[in-house]
């Protein structure tokens, strides 16, 4: 798998989450997603971004075009350096929140993906990876 | 500050949401709602959504809770226009707009209030002919 082209964006604010769903949508434009993978890669990345700001205390999103074979995808990796997960099974299960939130953000991101891979380290911080291909 | 306006028209009122929501503004559309519908004892609240590219749970949680203080103020909130690509990943998100009814359109939209409001008159006056 080669990566075409890469950026990093920060997650600092509500704001830098509007920036994020604005990027990753013209970056799935780019790579010729059709409109409803278009719309569940910017959400599943809003929904990242957001644990990222709310519970991780802010963080980056690193994009990339990433090809695999005559295959292109998006792929997108929230880091954050905030409390870390001790259970991410529990984590993954819809409706567990710890910041009253609706506790769909992980699930939810899960499923709008073809990837996920999640770690975390409690005490040291979260990395969430997504893939969307066409 | 950036906010979203509300119009009146007869007992409802209508807000078109066309801008990136962000916390802030979301706060404020919930704010600058509890306080019309109070002002203006409006009876329904029809919410436009055409223009919204995403709708994660952060925006669905906004919209759940718009619901919920309209509905404890005796306004009942209709959700209009979604776009197919965003019902279609609102679904797979597992996003349930708990207590929201939905439209296609706004004229839809318009059409459910109307029919809840004038059925409703029609009980009161049911009512008023049990005691009479």
């Amino acid at each position: 798998m080669t990566v075409s082209k890469a950026e990093t964006l920060p997650i600092r604010s509500g704001g830098d989450v509007v920036r994020v769903r604005q990027r990753v949508r013209a970056l799935a434009v780019e790579i010729g997603l059709g409109l409803v993978d278009q719309t569940k890669i910017v959400t599943a990345a809003s929904e990242l971004a957001r644990n990222t700001l709310d519970y991780g205390g802010g963080g980056d999103v690193r994009a990339e075009i990433v090809q695999n074979g005559a295959r292109k995808g998006l792929r997108l990796t929230f880091e954050d350096t905030g409390p870390g997960i001790a259970d991410i099974e529990q984590a993954m299960t819809d409706h567990y929140t710890s910041g009253g939130g609706l506790g769909l953000g992980l699930g939810g991101a899960k499923r709008l993906s073809n990837e996920f891979h999640i770690a975390s380290t409690p005490g040291m911080g979260t990395r969430v990876t997504i893939a969307r291909w066409k | 500050m950036e906010r979203i306006p509300i119009l009146k028209l007869g007992g409802v009122l209508i807000v078109t949401i066309q801008v990136d929501m962000h916390d802030h503004l979301a706060l404020a559309l919930e704010e600058d709602l509890t306080a019309m519908i109070v002002r203006t004892g409006a009876r329904g609240v029809l919410i436009e959504i055409s223009a919204l590219e995403i709708v994660d749970s952060f925006i669905g949680r906004m919209l759940v809770s718009i619901a919920a203080i309209a509905r404890v103020l005796d306004a009942e909130t209709v959700v209009a226009g979604m776009r197919p690509a965003v019902a279609i990943t609102l679904v797979e998100l597992g996003l349930e707009l708990t207590g929201i009814r939905t439209a296609l359109n706004v004229e839809r939209g318009m059409a459910l209030i109307q029919a809840r409001l004038s059925e409703e008159d029609g009980h009161g006056s049911d009512r008023d002919g049990l005691e009479s």
